[in-house]
């Protein structure tokens, strides 16, 4: 009998998107580090792969102006991962970190030392944002073609790796009856002259434990499948339903082996939402108010104005769709955010058929498309949907979003984590003490070539 | 006790000292992992210290001389690694202007002094060489004089970052749907010779709004910048009339940017090498310095016994050479416990260090109230 395939699990912080409820009174602070500290334990409590922080470079603006209604504002990522190596042990730290505001050496040099000073914990989420507006706050100015975005991060990639990879993992010797710190040639010089990128002189830190940061990737263009398939070692996707999953996961898997890659160096992460009760009609029922709170007026109308490209506020939430058509020319209307329509005018009229079939409310439409979770039911019941989805190969695990700071996770933990166990698909504890032996337990062993 | 004696430490590799590192109990093979950074944490928070700073640098491990430390953490990652472990003591990160973004900076310290609950502050540097220019590849090496003015449009924009929030920007408005009052968030706008920035932070205002900016005075170069934006100022001297000498230079420049001079400290950085007897700190400096010269042996520093470095404290507040001192272990940790353990309770003895290390921030450490936003209007205005 072989072993069942083993589910993943990683945390993401809530961030901010209206997924976040901040106006639940359980709702805490989203900076002070307390919150931090509180979802990392719980995370660690729950044998997670590791904890996930996003970040965005600018904040997000709707029609102009700063947008009000979601969580606004975080703490630098970087900073915050070092400080949870403190309180943690085990539970690995990664983080969203944008490839067209930050310089390769800068980033090799950050993610080396989260590695040492965590123990191998480290993980990197690359993002290639090709915004002049979020560029307004670099010097660079941030401007790269959209077509470019994967040049350069593959470039920065390519930097990164040669710096990570130019300290023999034996280069300190600290041999202090020889007078021998470092062997003169155990540290390579790096030359690299690109398109994107001139880099050249000798690394300044050693190799981290896990010789790389464990690499996340999410793109889901044609673009971003092939490098994640290429490059990463877990990708952030968000395809929902079985089907779709199963698909996305096939494609990928199956893209690897023109890179010499083996189908278990990569996972598959669908980020997920969940909603727990005592009772299936209980969880449909929390999951209900959760998406009431989620999606309240004036946030049911800012998401509609997103897809009509124009301003919608003096229409009622709580009334039907816009008699205009949308402006197909405004698509730029809110700025700073990660847009996933690609045709607003199909997705207008897909929205304005669903609501016309079924009599649905501005609020009651945008609730109904954007905001149902993707497990609800008693512990049992969530556990085993995520059980089917892996074993199905729909996913190899979950990258949970939780609604609530910090306590969003604690149900889950307590409740749905036993039932995995139980169902002999979830880990009871840690069996390595990097995050490259949590997620890739079978490729433990850092493969990039030394020397 | 009449007037606070600032004791701050600076801490980098194995100690300040080429061949630090190859005495026992240096643990070179730790020098990598958190582990040798909390315990040099933990002996900062025995000694009371004000503040640690981190130090750190850009520059490339350079060829040949196998026998010297190679290789670095970056500071404000060891920074935050320690602060959750840690109480007391300020945590001051080096982190240079040249080649990091403003927006990176002014963040990260502001999330440093998130974690550590308003014990972060910051050393900004610059960046001089060829060598580390090479690593990033977007300009040559600079003169000092434009390295500094660009440092000095740097803090300028990380400073208005923080304040790019208001203390009451989260609203938490249910009534509303409002979760921030975006009248109380505000673009910087920031426009200047080297670079521009738009703002606002996308962190809001910490703990002590303004972690405290200490730096390096010793460049005629560096002195606008410390004269506007500097909360410590740091120098070294050739003996206690020169400390005097640049203490004064600080505070007129501190006075022709239109502040109180009162208001900065100087401290005096002091590399210091302590054992219980002064032919044995000499022992000690003499066998280091036969495995490798100390390249920077000159100028104001304590080899000898816990006294003389309690002496020399006193003599240098006394006679108004500087505010306090930097101590700069030639060895580590065991320089920085000598500290702790030798010289600490002899300072608390005469009276010019607290016997118990006070709780709050790092402004709170420094007599630094909490700053007024630029941005917002003043207290009692309407808006």
């Amino acid at each position: 009998m072989t072993a069942k395939k083993q589910v993943h699990l990683a945390a993401h912080f809530p961030g901010v998107n209206n997924t976040t409820v901040w106006s639940d009174p359980a709702a805490g602070s989203q900076t002070d580090f307390a919150s931090f500290v509180h979802f990392a334990r719980t995370a660690e409590r729950g044998t997670f792969d590791f904890l996930f922080l996003a970040e965005g470079l600018r904040l997000r603006e709707h029609r102009g102006r700063i947008h009000d209604l979601d969580v606004v504002g975080r703490p630098d990522t970087f900073t915050v991962l070092n400080a949870l190596a403190a309180v943690t042990t085990h539970l690995g730290l990664g983080g969203t970190i944008n490839t067209t505001f930050n310089e390769p050496y800068e980033i090799a040099r950050q993610f080396a030392s989260l590695d040492h000073l965590s123990g191998g914990r480290s993980a990197w989420n690359l993002v290639t944002s090709s915004d002049a507006f979020t560029g307004e706050n670099f010097r660079r100015g941030g401007f790269l073609r959209p077509e470019q975005r994967y040049d350069r991060a593959g470039e920065i990639l390519r930097v990164a790796k040669a710096l990570w990879d130019s300290w023999a993992p034996d280069a300190v010797r600290a041999d202090a009856r020889a007078g021998v710190f470092v062997a003169d040639d155990s540290i390579r010089r790096v030359d690299h002259d690109g398109e994107q990128f001139s880099v050249h002189g000798r690394f300044g830190t050693p190799r981290c434990p896990q010789g790389h940061p464990v690499l996340l990737q999410s793109g889901d263009s044609d673009a971003g499948r092939e490098f994640g398939a290429a490059t990463a070692d877990a990708i952030f996707s968000r395809h929902g339903s079985l089907a779709a999953g199963q698909e996305f996961y096939a494609d990928l898997k199956g893209r690897m082996s023109r890179y010499g890659r083996h189908r278990d160096e990569l996972k598959i992460l669908p980020a997920a939402t969940f909603v727990v009760g005592d009772t299936a009609a209980d969880a449909e029922e929390r999951g209900e108010h959760v998406r009431r709170q989620q999606v309240d007026g004036p946030t049911a109308i800012a998401f509609l104005e997103q897809v009509w490209g124009r301003d919608l506020t003096a229409y009622d939430p709580d009334g039907p769709l816009p008699d205009v058509d949308p402006d197909p020319s405004n698509v730029s209307i809110t700025r700073g955010r990660v847009r996933h329509e690609k045709d607003p005018g199909a997705l207008a009229r897909q929205w304005r058929e669903l609501a016309e079939a079924r009599n649905l409310t501005i609020r009651e439409l945008i609730v109904e498309t954007t905001a149902r979770q993707s497990f609800i039911g008693t512990p049992a019941g969530v556990a085993e949907q995520i059980d089917e989805y892996v074993q199905a190969d729909a996913s190899d695990g979950f990258i949970l979003v939780p609604h609530l700071t910090p306590g969003g996770l604690d149900e889950f933990v307590d409740r749905v984590v036993p039932e995995l166990r139980d169902r002999g698909c979830y880990r009871t504890e840690y069996t390595g003490r990097t995050l490259r032996d949590h997620l890739l337990p079978a490729h433990r062993a850092e493969r990039a070539p030394i020397g | 006790m009449s007037r606070p004696v600032y004791l701050a430490g600076e801490v980098a590799g194995c100690g300040r000292h080429p061949a630090a590192w190859r005495l026992p109990g240096a643990d070179p093979a730790g020098l990598f992992g958190a582990g040798h950074w909390i315990g040099l944490a933990g002996l900062a928070e025995t000694a009371g210290l004000d503040l640690l700073v981190i130090d750190d640098s850009f520059a490339p491990p350079p060829e040949g001389h196998p026998e010297l430390v190679r290789g670095r953490l970056d500071a404000v990652a060891v920074a935050a690694r320690v602060a959750p472990l840690t109480t007391t003591v300020g945590l001051v990160p080096v982190a240079t202007t040249t080649h990091t973004e403003p927006f990176h900076l002014s963040k990260a310290i502001a999330t440093l002094d998130f974690v550590s609950l308003g014990r972060a502050g910051w050393q900004p540097e610059v960046s001089r060489t060829e060598a580390e220019a090479a690593l990033f590849g977007r300009k040559p090496a600079a003169p000092a004089g434009e390295l500094w003015r660009e440092a000095a449009d740097a803090v300028e924009v990380v400073v208005r970052l923080w304040d790019s929030w208001e203390d009451d920007a989260v609203i938490r408005d249910v009534a509303t749907g409002r979760y921030v009052d975006r009248d109380k968030l505000h673009y910087v706008d920031f426009a200047g010779e080297f670079f521009s920035v738009k703002g606002p932070s996308i962190t809001p205002r910490s703990p002590q709004a303004h972690p405290p900016v200490v730096l390096r005075a010793d460049e005629p170069e560096a002195l606008p910048l410390v004269g506007r934006w500097a909360d410590v100022a740091r120098v070294r001297a050739a003996d206690l009339p020169a400390a005097e000498a640049a203490r004064r230079r600080v505070r007129d420049a501190v006075a022709a940017a239109g502040r109180d001079p009162d208001v900065v400290a100087v401290l005096l950085d002091v590399p210091t090498l302590l054992a219980p007897t002064a032919a044995e700190a000499a022992a000690t400096l003499e066998r280091l310095d036969s495995w490798t010269p100390d390249p920077d042996p000159g100028g104001v520093r304590s080899v000898g016994t816990p006294d003389a470095l309690a002496d020399l404290v006193a003599e240098v507040v006394a006679g108004g050479a500087a505010d306090g001192v930097t101590v700069q272990p030639l060895t580590l940790p065991d320089g920085l416990r000598a500290v702790a353990d030798g010289v600490v309770p002899l300072l608390v003895e005469r009276g010019l260090r607290p016997a118990i290390t006070p709780a709050g921030t790092l402004r709170d450490r420094f007599g630094l109230p909490r700053p007024a936003n630029h941005f917002a209007p003043p207290t009692g205005a309407t808006r």
